[in-house]
């Protein structure tokens, strides 16, 4: 499927969207099929989302969304090497998920 | 060479100078040293300005063209011509916008036409960046190292 | 150490607030992305992988504590609690908001700091000898030039919009401490025949994909047309470097394509004429720039310390560096500790460094491109009490130049451009050189690690170097040998394919361990390479 991501204008967080708005949880994110140029636009114009772009994705089984490409997913995740500074800090298994 | 090739006096929207604005048959930087008669010539970023200083005397207005803002040549191209004394209208055209106008200025450039309106008040503001400045341009400013060994 | 005068503190207290005004207008829409972009590269401020990031400048990599601290409370008050300082000695924080960047430049401009031309096409922030004023082999202090350059470079209103990115590096000893051959313009400062002192320069090095090591153009320039010289290498480079494509424009493309010679006589005819300009500043503002950077009161006292602690022997063996007063030594804070991230510190170690500088270095501290940081002038009798000081903050590893001293860019766990991760490789590789204890043994030996084809992490410059690659959505990395940065600078060559990260890492076991086997009395593993060249390597590595 094809995702939306980038970057929150003022505070610069990585941001996914979730059909709704902007969420900071890749696992929110959602197909947007032939859309992604109008809503990319769209939000860009409105200041909601600064620098979007789209990337493949998958759903895994458990519903869970991953990114096609590494980089994409340490953005989902956080730096590997500072697992205390990613969403998921108490999860190690985590950085698996990543490689 | 035809007269929409230029900006027009009506596309200037900063001038510092006093004298008219003339509204000149523009020509090409080529075009200029072939023809004896031009007395208004646009410079693009990849032509030299050094090729106009056989003529400056009979110029009466440059336009320095900026296709993208991100093009620094137009600046070199500015100190050229006042470095060789060229006293006409030097004008910034094209993607001239808000946060280069200080920079222009010292360059040399003494007149703007943007393609896009510039506001106004942040202009102002723009233009007034610099109290003091650190190195000897075409401004013609005492630098903050001169000033300093007064 | 320079101070801001009332000239040079109006001039970065305008810049803070013009980029308020930029960082509103950005806000309020009336920028683009577009159009903010270059305006906030200018000010330091990217758009990295997970955040905006801030790099601030460290002219010529010299602070003193105050400016030291400041940096610490940064990175607690606006960023995660850390930062990370780079390989051309400027410290980047990795969690900015664009709503609080103006404040923190603010706060910066407080301690006479500020991260102008830290990033864009434009002249960037001035580096230097990390051990300049300190050492006992520079001809003069090199910081009062590069000072001027400062200053000169500093707004010019002509060299904003370069075609690509330009460095500057100022050096003045015969020992290249800071890659000046590496970078667009290096500077040595020399003495002529006739006993003057004047500026050597070196005009297109660079790293990057297309590494290139600078020519010297001009053997002499009298100091007092340094700046018009520099004018006249910039000016040609701004009209004729090429804009059609970002990957060859910096000037090393334009030397390169021109000819060295070509490029010089445009430069001379460039300077000839400027010099009629008058935009040189008057000598007499050199002579107000070189008290600043006179030596401190130092004093006579022990020249040996007391080796009964075989820790404290090792890390003086190991990061202590000769000084021009033999009471007094540079020493160096290793930021690579084992399994650590290469040039991050914590807020708290942050300051801690700069209480120690107050109190044992004069209140001096020295950023190296090395991603360590200097002490440069403590007195051989405080070595013990610093250490033990540094010890318990994490910061005494006695690592400097030995394979576990990593330079590693960010890469992929933070960077927007990089293809693979490199701090978890250099991660990786000091543990397994520290618990197999062959570092001892090993020496000198500088490993530099890029997570892209940018170099950053300066792995062209490594006696090993290691590259990552993206090698179908998989990290790949490359391995290369026999580069240098030094003064025997040279570009390291690569081996042959890449490797996984497991394989890269026995990978660099494996040509150390042919150092080993192969080298003679006193040479160093990149003089091993040097004298029997890439071949046993290779087979080492690929079989034969």
């Amino acid at each position: 499927m094809k995702i939306l991501t980038g970057n929150d204008l003022k505070s610069g967080a990585v941001v996914w969207w979730s059909g709704e708005g902007w969420s900071i949880y890749v696992d929110d994110a959602v197909d947007v099929g032939e859309q992604a140029d109008e809503i990319m636009a769209r939000e860009e114009a409105a200041r909601r989302v600064n620098v979007p772009y789209s990337l493949d994705a998958t759903h895994e089984e458990d519903g869970k969304v991953r990114p096609a490409h590494i980089k994409d997913r340490v953005r989902a995740l956080g730096p590997t090497v500072r697992p205390d500074l990613t969403l998921k800090p108490q999860n190690p298994e985590a950085l698996d998920w990543v490689i | 060479m035809g007269n929409d090739f230029g900006t027009s006096p009506d596309d200037v929207q900063f001038r510092f100078r006093d004298d008219e604005v003339a509204d000149h048959g523009t020509v090409t930087v080529d075009a200029c040293c072939d023809q004896t008669n031009a007395t208004a010539v646009r410079i693009e970023p990849g032509d030299d300005a050094r090729a106009l200083l056989p003529f400056l005397d009979r110029l009466a207005l440059v336009e320095v063209n900026f296709p993208t803002f991100g093009d620094g040549r137009g600046y070199s191209a500015a100190r050229i011509l006042r470095e060789a004394g060229y006293q006409g209208e030097l004008r910034a055209v094209g993607d001239v916008l808000i946060d280069q106008l200080s920079h222009m200025r010292r360059c040399g450039f003494d007149a703007f036409a943007p393609d896009k309106r510039l506001d106004e008040d942040d202009a102002a503001k723009a233009f007034a960046t610099w109290d003091n400045v650190y190195q000897s341009a075409a401004d013609g400013r005492k630098t903050i190292q001169e000033l300093r060994h007064e | 150490m320079y101070k801001y005068d009332n000239y040079d503190q109006q001039m970065v207290d305008a810049r803070v607030e013009e980029f308020r005004d930029q960082a509103k207008r950005r806000l309020e829409g009336k920028l683009t992305e577009d159009q903010f972009k270059p305006l906030r590269l200018m000010n330091g401020l990217y758009l990295q992988l997970h955040a905006y990031m801030l790099r601030v400048a460290i002219p010529y990599g010299t602070l003193n504590s105050r400016q030291m601290s400041a940096l610490g409370d940064i990175a607690d008050k606006y960023d995660r609690g850390y930062g990370h300082f780079t390989t051309r000695q400027n410290i980047q924080y990795n969690w900015i908001k664009l709503e609080d960047a103006a404040d923190i430049l603010e706060d910066l401009s407080k301690v006479e700091m500020h991260a102008i031309q830290t990033s864009g096409n434009c002249i960037r922030n001035i580096s230097s000898d990390h051990f300049a004023g300190a050492t006992h082999d520079e001809l003069v202090d090199p910081r009062p030039y590069a000072e001027l350059l400062r200053q000169w470079s500093s707004f010019h209103p002509e060299f904003t919009y370069l075609p690509r990115k330009f460095k500057i590096a100022v050096i003045a000893a015969e020992k290249d401490r800071a890659a000046m051959r590496l970078h667009d313009i290096g500077i040595q400062i020399v003495k002529n025949d006739a006993g003057e002192i004047g500026a050597r320069f070196y005009v297109g090095g660079g790293m990057g994909r297309t590494p290139m090591i600078a020519p010297m153009i001009r053997d002499f320039v009298p100091l007092d047309q340094l700046v018009t010289y520099a004018e006249a290498c910039l000016r040609v480079y701004n009209r004729y470097g090429r804009r059609d494509n970002k990957y060859k424009a910096r000037i090393k493309i334009l030397v390169h394509e021109l000819g060295k010679e070509e490029y010089t006589r445009q430069v001379e005819e460039e300077f000839a004429h400027l010099l009629k300009q008058g935009v040189e500043p008057p000598r007499e503002e050199l002579e107000r720039i070189k008290p600043f950077f006179a030596d401190p009161p130092f004093e006579d006292g022990p020249k040996t310390v007391d080796r009964s602690d075989p820790d404290f022997a090792l890390w003086v063996d190991r990061n202590t560096v000769r000084h021009k007063h033999d009471s007094y030594v540079s020493a160096v804070i290793s930021l690579k500790p084992v399994g650590g991230i290469p040039g991050d510190a914590t807020g708290e170690q942050i300051r801690i460094m700069a209480r120690l500088a107050r109190q044992y270095s004069f209140d001096e501290l020295r950023v190296m491109h090395t991603q360590n940081i200097v002490l440069p002038h403590v007195k051989i009798a405080d070595l013990h009490a610093l250490w033990t000081q540094l010890d318990a903050a994490d910061l005494g590893a006695p690592n400097l130049d030995t394979i576990e001293d990593i330079i590693a860019c960010p890469g992929l766990d933070y960077c927007a451009l990089a293809n693979a991760r490199s701090i978890p490789l250099a991660q990786r590789i000091s543990e397994s050189f520290d618990q197999s204890g062959k570092t001892s043994e090993l020496g000198e030996l500088k490993l530099k690690i890029s997570g892209c084809i940018n170099a950053c992490g300066h792995h062209h410059a490594g006696h090993i170097g290691i590259l990552g690659v993206d090698k179908k959505g998989k990290e790949n990395y490359q391995l290369s040998l026999g580069g240098s940065e030094a003064e025997d600078v040279s570009l390291a060559k690569i081996t042959g394919p890449g490797f996984d990260e497991d394989g890269v890492i026995e990978a660099v076991e494996t040509v150390t361990d042919v150092y080993l086997a192969r080298r003679e009395e006193g040479e160093r593993f990149l003089d091993t390479y040097r004298r029997i060249g890439m071949t046993p390597f290779k087979e080492a590595l690929y079989g034969k």
